[in-house]
């Protein structure tokens, strides 16, 4: 049965709506196949606005990953504005795809990439808009298989009542092992309807499907066990490695939008994982081992992704780039072949140390050198020895000498606030730490033309990390303290005016601390502020802290627990975390001995370099470390001008 | 502070007329400019640079057409830095753009000012579900008025503004229209021309004036005199642009100094 398109009634209403452009789709690279040519058709969403999903590097590879398969068609769909909701309501038009703009609720799976919680409201909203029932158990056999993956699946539980299903890990293989067992199904008849799908699915071990594991309680709360309610269904759900990403070079053919996006260039992945051990770090913990892309590998992304999109600028991604093996001889390669096209380099998430700023001069051979980023993430030498980012304050101001000496004008400064054992004096130490940095950049540079930026974010702690047994800090506290800091940097006459000050308030990181560990009570949380009207809670001028609270207080009035519970209240080594039955590969007894360190303030060193520390990650998961060097070199291309 | 080698200089200077048809009308004039100078890097034209930190492909647009309004008549000029052929330089660029955003003619500039020849624009107004002779009276009353004052929305806030004034012909045909067929022409899956619905359609003549007259502003007119409110957003298309012929009214190709040269080109061969 073919699927017709929703444009013609789509299209009237485009010109009274902000940015049409994000709502027609014709992206460059972008794939309209068949819809009776294909045995298995996915529709991804990522959960924000077009400007932020469409670079998103997840659900672009699994587009094409899936787009390859001859009988699978792929296609993409976005949350959709306020602006665009009222009308598509009013009209009768359901949650499309860009690309052919067919109804989401016509696909196999609906597959929804969360790198952030912030986006379950959103998640309801594009069910409720595709006219799928919000919730997995209301659904018949016409429905899509709505289908979760990203670093929020790692705790589903808080969603658990509206998906049918949870992929934990790296997506690639994983969407081809589901288009497999749905294929086969269908191709079978569809015996045994939804459930029988969905068993299968989980019987794979590798797919994560809620209603087939039932969750006890105790009476003061917390969680008595999760256990599968069929036989068939495994204890726990294991996470999903790629091993040798060279073998995976996508995103091939990068979508290029027509409209403007958040992150316009060619981003490669240069590896995956990273093994530094930031405590606080939940993409470090669930994404182990490092594998490295070899830089031929790179080299030849790059080539060829430029040719096919025709940006002007090249992100080598990962969590830590600068801890590539070979990332000298990538940059000054990369550099070598792309300065004289004008095409620019940029290297996110870097450490600090005097090694990156030679690679940030690399980077910007013919270019401006306006401003350099760092991340300490804890204000005082204390501090960064409890969340194990192993920078001193002498690293830093060497660093940032180099930086200033170099000609660079600008460096800014992350920092986290409300970190398990934290006090005011431990964050007032940026201010200090602020000044050291403009002090040394006048004295180096000669001039008091410079600036530090310092930018603090709120601690959230995540599932799967040391800090998952955490207090997280109230806002009033966080809000305290930051006002504290503040006011000491904006008194100093010396120094105040060259440092600037970035931060944002503590409540909407509650929201997402409530989100993240939280358990299967909080879905109706979630549901109770969609039904409200909350949406897009990743945008302060949307976000509702007010909103949340109230619906929060009302839905789990009778439960023993509320949103404090969720949030501030540290759990202890026998309590039953949500998700201890989805497998990281990452081992409890460790990260509990880690959290210990962590409160005694003993660092860990990084294993690509030391001795395994035994995290449980390669053989729970039967992977290894895949790091270079290969000794390899990036040739010039021979350019036919 | 590091400094890069001279720009190489422009040794060629080409005029481009493109299209924005279909669903890609959704375009802004910036999305255009992010595609074009992208579709350049593809098709590795050699560009001239602006000199300076962040060089700048030398582009220059004139006069873009509003976002959701579609265009056959959309111009620019860019300068290259080695001599190419016009022709194979079209179809490069055409390829490498998205179907729907369509590189119609390059031809190598001739000397004028090319910004200074599009005096006005030839619109097309079709009104999906208005009735050609509810269409007409509008008309007749809008260019019957001395000047019609109507507002726009600004950077600098509502602004009050005579959209009369500007216009050197507004036609309303009594024929019968069909709804636009640019759907079909952009490849767009499931969507077709057909339908019996009434449509008025509109033929506009504006001069580029300041402030600019826009189709919109000449639609709040009509909505002002005569109480035309259309119930389903106009389809807009600017049909051509150049220069506007006192005696007969008529706009002509802008490019006509370039197409002269070629053709005498043609004849020497």
């Amino acid at each position: 049965m073919s699927v017709e398109s929703v444009f013609p009634r789509l299209e009237p209403l485009l010109p009274r709506v902000q940015k049409p452009i994000q709502y027609v789709g014709g992206e460059l690279n972008s794939t309209v196949k068949d819809w009776d040519a294909a045995a298995v058709r996915w529709a991804l969403m990522y959960p924000d606005a077009y400007e932020v999903g469409l670079p998103n590097q997840g659900v672009m590879i699994l587009y094409e990953v899936l787009n390859e398969v001859a009988d699978v068609l792929a296609e993409r769909t976005y949350a959709v504005w306020p602006d665009m909701e009222k009308l598509m309501r009013e009209h009768s038009v359901p949650q499309f795809t860009v690309d052919a703009h067919r109804p989401v609720g016509a696909f196999d799976v609906f597959g929804v990439s969360f790198s952030t919680e912030l986006g379950y409201t959103n998640l309801l909203n594009a069910l409720d808009l595709a006219g799928i029932p919000l919730e997995a158990k209301d659904r018949g056999a016409d429905d899509p298989i709505v289908l979760i993956g990203g670093h929020a699946s790692f705790n589903p539980e808080p969603i658990a009542d509206f998906i049918d299903a949870a992929v934990v890990g790296d997506g690639e293989q994983a969407v081809l092992q589901v288009t497999d067992v749905i294929r086969a199904w269908k191709a079978e008849g569809r015996p045994g309807g939804r459930d029988e799908l969905l068993f299968r699915l989980a019987a794979t071990g590798g797919v994560y499907v809620p209603r087939f594991y039932d969750v006890d309680y105790l009476d003061d709360g917390r969680i008595q066990r999760v256990a599968p309610n069929r036989s068939g269904v495994p204890w726990r759900v294991s996470k999903h490695t790629v091993m040798d990403l060279d073998e995976w070079p996508y995103p091939k053919q990068p979508l290029v939008p027509l409209a403007e996006t958040v992150h316009e260039r060619m981003s490669v992945e240069i590896f995956r994982g990273c093994t530094r051990g930031c405590r606080f770090c939940q993409a470090g913990m669930i994404t182990r081992p490092v594998r490295e892309r070899s830089i031929t590998g790179i080299g030849e992304m790059v080539e060829k992704g430029l040719k096919a999109t025709g940006f002007e600028e090249v992100g080598l991604l990962s969590l830590s780039s600068a801890d590539h093996s070979e990332i000298a001889e990538v940059a000054k390669g990369l550099a070598d072949r792309y300065t004289e096209d004008k095409i620019g380099l940029s290297l996110p998430s870097t450490r600090v140390d005097a090694f990156n700023i030679d690679l940030a001069n690399e980077l910007t051979r013919n270019g401006r050198r306006s401003g350099l980023t760092f991340a300490p993430e804890g204000g005082s030498e204390r501090m960064r020895k409890v969340i194990n980012k192993m920078v001193s304050e002498e690293d830093l101001i060497r660093t940032v000498a180099t930086a200033y000496g170099n000609g660079w004008r600008q460096v800014k400064l992350y920092f986290m606030c409300g970190l398990p054992t934290e006090t005011d004096e431990d964050v007032l130490q940026i201010a200090e730490m602020a000044k050291k940095v403009i002090a040394k950049g006048r004295e180096v540079s000669g001039s008091r033309d410079i600036r530090c930026t310092v930018s603090i974010g709120g601690f959230v702690p995540k599932p799967h990390t040391p800090f998952q047994w955490a207090p997280q800090l109230d806002h009033k506290t966080t809000d305290e303290r930051l006002q504290k800091l503040r006011d000491v940097i904006r008194a100093d006459k010396q120094y105040g005016k060259s440092i600037g000050f970035r931060y944002h308030d503590g409540k909407p990181g509650i929201v997402e601390g409530l989100l993240s560990r939280g358990d299967r009570r909080v879905g109706k949380v979630i549901r109770a502020v969609w039904e409200d009207g909350g949406r897009f809670d990743g945008w302060s001028e949307h976000f509702s802290y007010d909103r949340w609270m109230r619906c929060a207080d009302k839905a789990l009035a009778d439960d023993p627990v509320d949103v404090d519970w969720y949030t501030t209240r540290e759990r202890d080594w026998n309590e039953v975390l949500p998700w201890d039955h989805l497998d990281s590969g990452l081992d409890k007894d460790w990260l509990w001995e880690d959290w210990q360190d962590a409160l005694d303030e003993v660092e860990v060193e990084d294993c690509r370099w030391t001795p395994c520390f035994d995290c449980g990650v390669c053989p729970q998961m039967g992977t290894e470390i895949q790091i270079g060097p290969t000794g390899q070199k990036l040739l010039p291309l021979s350019v036919v001008k | 502070m590091p400094e890069g080698p001279p720009p190489a200089p422009a040794v060629q200077k080409l005029r481009l007329r493109y299209a924005k048809r279909g669903r890609l009308r959704f375009t802004s004039h910036r999305d255009f400019q992010r595609a074009f100078e992208r579709a350049l890097r593809r098709s590795e034209v050699p560009m001239a640079y602006s000199a300076g930190f962040t060089p700048h492909p030398k582009v220059s647009y004139a006069g873009a057409a509003p976002t959701g309004v579609a265009s056959e008549a959309e111009y620019l000029e860019l300068s290259v830095a080695r001599r190419c052929e016009p022709a194979e330089l079209c179809a490069l660029l055409d390829a490498s753009l998205p179907p729907g955003l369509d590189v119609l003619e390059v031809v190598e500039a001739a000397p004028g000012n090319l910004a200074e020849r599009l005096q006005a624009s030839v619109w097309e107004i079709r009104l999906p579900e208005v009735e050609p002779e509810t269409a007409a009276k509008a008309v007749a009353a809008f260019m019957g008025a001395e000047s019609v004052q109507v507002e726009r929305m600004t950077k600098n806030g509502m602004r009050t503004f005579d959209a009369r004034a500007a216009v050197a012909a507004l036609d309303s045909p009594l024929e019968r229209g069909t709804p636009s067929d640019d759907e079909i022409d952009a490849g767009h899956p499931g969507v077709d021309g057909s339908g019996d619905r009434p449509c008025a359609i509109l033929r506009l003549v504006v001069r580029h004036t300041t402030p600019a007259v826009r189709p919109d502003d000449v639609l709040s007119g009509l909505r002002l005199v005569a109480d035309l409110a259309p119930p389903v957003p106009a389809a807009v298309t600017r049909l051509a642009q150049g220069p506007l012929d006192a005696e007969t009214g008529a706009v002509t190709d802008p490019l006509a100094p370039e197409h002269a040269v070629t053709s005498t080109g043609n004849e020497e061969l």
